[in-house]
């Protein structure tokens, strides 16, 4: 299997976030999340309401995948 | 087409170092605390007290950043509560600086909460810009002569334990 | 395209990887396989600031009702973490599925039938990086499907991005009721890969890629393709590979309320490209009620050796609609209501959420009209969610 264009493009996504080490400082501080800490922030809020809508998608539509991983939030801890 | 067990364990090796590396970019450098004096402010308490850091020499201080959004400081709360009212009558002060945009929902979670330490509403989040808060909750330790001793980043359950430690041993001193 | 040497200077792969993005669409990828979708979206969802997911008890109602098809059922999810280091999940889902869809109704006759997916799940929080297991189990009387997933989630640069791995593997048993002679497999593979930044105080952004690939047996053994105006068994081929692309933007709006946009884009190797464009706006009314709007387009083109009606005997054709050309809109709402006076450490919500979808295909004939078949679907959720 080849998932070559995949693990390019990974790599890629590794490289920008060793930036953060470099010359640029992260401009967002903890303590100035309180909106991204909000639920409405949330790209998914009810996870099991979006798996269903997944679902129903899967088995009528063509396309799957690329349903998304959540960040941002209140970045505690 | 099909798939090869050896080309899927070249798409596997090829795969992890990527993940390993990911897993520690995270440890460069965070922004170092203060290591001698802690910065000296004044803040007004929800009550309308004008509390300032340096008027609490000679006493042990704890200083605390919080907000009503963050969930590790929530349950932090009640710990600090006890901490406080187990060691005050020692000599020993504890401060709650709050980074909420609006005070009345720090005042709202503190009365709810039943905290009885000060709550020092850092709207414009001066204090917080002059402690370098780098993460969310942050405790300060503080001896008696305004020296920064502890620093805790973040609160995991268990962490109130090490407080409880640190502040018998600077209360000793 | 066997990889026979590993380049080894990051320039050397830094370089690669900017002529194998734009290379990217028109390549042709090898098969490897992957579906245990459920169990993917499962594993990577929250994995938000690097606290543990919230404990929470969770129970579902749906309902959908559409194209002569009514699924049902209930769903419920548990959620506890164990010394503030992993949290475990268990799900159990079923759709008690009542069939008379315009496959069914033309070719066969209406049935009823069950569905149950029971799945697991473990997340790991180490300071900035979390790591999560999922388990995956789906059967009906024809159809067992078992997935594998996992995923790692690491927070860099101060908190402000969030990168992503993941890696599903699905393997499906095909039957088919009353003939005992037809058994076949279907096995998948899923990789995915995500990267979440925050833009500022206000708005976070983030794009995931996903490569999803198959191998085995990929169709119906109901389904007939039409090939001269007869009926034959369809014939899929054995291997699939796709990619999908989505951009995602987020925003708070500064009245309690937030907007957001995806797109995603999706193609493979049986020449279908889709895309897939949503909206949502999400606002709180007092301090109990929250609304949220969504409206969603979706398009796709056909595959290759799909057909309506072939006039030619290829080796692979197919009429089945999930890969013809048509074109679906939606537009839902969902209210959510936070029940006061509870005690202060559980916090329970209310939620009810309605779909309107509208489904036009241009290529795929209702045959008992000789019109473009088209249909309209509802989806109803009613969800009671408690945090403990």
């Amino acid at each position: 299997m080849n998932a070559r264009p995949l693990l390019r493009l990974l790599t890629a996504a590794l490289l920008l976030s060793q930036l953060g080490a470099c010359a640029i400082q992260p401009w967002v501080k903890p303590y100035e999340r309180e909106r991204l800490a909000d639920p409405i922030m949330q790209f998914v809020r009810d996870g099991m309401l979006e798996t269903h809508r997944e679902h129903i998608h899967n088995v009528r539509e063509a396309s799957r995948g690329a349903t998304g991983v959540q960040g941002g939030g209140c970045g505690c801890n | 087409m099909t798939s090869t067990p050896s080309s899927r364990r070249r798409v596997l090796t090829r795969l992890l170092p990527g993940a390993l590396l990911a897993v520690t970019a995270s440890v460069y450098a965070l922004p170092l605390a203060p290591a001698g004096l802690a910065p000296d402010f004044t803040l007004r308490t929800i009550d309308g007290q004008n509390l300032r850091l340096q008027e609490q020499r000679g006493q042990v201080v704890l200083v605390n950043f919080w907000a009503t959004w963050c969930g590790p400081c929530r349950q932090e709360m009640p710990h600090l509560n006890r901490l406080y009212e187990k060691y005050r009558a020692s000599g020993f002060q504890l401060l709650g600086v709050n980074v909420d945009e609006d005070p009345r929902s720090a005042a709202a979670l503190a009365t709810k909460l039943g905290v009885k330490f000060p709550v020092l509403p850092d709207g414009d989040k001066k204090v917080s810009k002059l402690y370098d808060l780098s993460a969310m909750p942050q405790t300060v330790l503080i001896d008696r002569d305004g020296r920064v001793r502890y620093l805790h980043r973040g609160y995991k359950e268990g962490y109130e334990n090490t407080y409880d430690q640190q502040i018998r041993e600077l209360l000793k001193q | 395209m066997a990889a026979t040497e590993a380049p080894r200077a990051w320039s050397e792969r830094w370089e690669r990887t900017l002529r194998a993005c734009a290379a990217l669409k028109g390549r042709r990828a090898r098969a490897a396989a992957p579906l245990g979708l459920i169990g993917g979206v499962l594993a990577g969802g929250a994995a938000h600031g690097v606290t543990l997911p919230e404990d929470k008890a969770e129970a579902m109602y749906h309902v959908y009702d559409g194209g002569g098809v009514r699924a049902t059922g209930p769903a419920l999810l548990v959620r506890k973490s164990l010394a503030d280091k992993v949290s475990l999940s268990a799900s159990y889902y079923v759709d008690m599925v009542s069939n008379a869809s315009i496959d069914v109704v033309t070719t066969a006759s209406p049935f009823k039938e069950k569905r149950t997916a029971y799945s697991l799940g473990a997340d790991y929080v180490y300071r900035d990086s979390q790591v999560s297991l999922s388990f995956y189990n789906s059967k009906e009387p024809d159809y067992t499907a078992d997935s594998i997933g996992m995923d790692v989630s690491q927070e860099v640069f101060g908190g402000m991005t969030t990168v992503s791995l993941g890696f599903t593997r699905a393997s499906d048993k095909v039957e088919r009721k009353n003939d005992a002679t037809f058994q076949d497999y279907a096995r998948h593979w899923q990789y995915r890969v995500g990267v979440t930044q925050i833009l500022t105080p206000r708005w976070l952004a983030s794009v995931n890629l996903e490569a999803v690939s198959d191998d085995g047996y990929l169709g119906s053994p109901y389904r007939v393709a039409r090939v001269f105006g007869a009926a034959v068994p369809e014939r899929n081929p054995r291997t699939r590979s796709s990619r999908a692309v989505k951009f995602r933007v987020i925003g708070d709006l500064g009245s309690r309320d937030a907007l957001r946009g995806e797109y995603r884009y999706f193609w493979d190797n049986w020449d279908i490209a889709a895309h897939t464009a949503e909206a949502g706006y999400s606002r709180y009314f007092g301090d109990a009620w929250l609304g949220d709007v969504l409206l969603r387009y979706y398009t796709q083109d056909k595959a290759l050796f799909y057909s309506d009606n072939a006039q030619a005997d290829t080796v692979y054709v197919s009429r089945n609609r999930q890969l013809s050309t048509f074109n679906s809109v939606a537009i839902g709402a969902k209210a959510t209501y936070t029940v006061p006076n509870v005690p202060a450490k559980y916090g329970v919500k209310v939620t009810g959420a309605y779909e309107f979808k509208r489904f036009k295909f241009s290529d795929f004939t209702d045959i008992r009209t000789g019109q473009p078949y088209s249909f309209d679907a509802h989806v109803l959720q009613v969800y009671v969610s408690a945090t403990y």
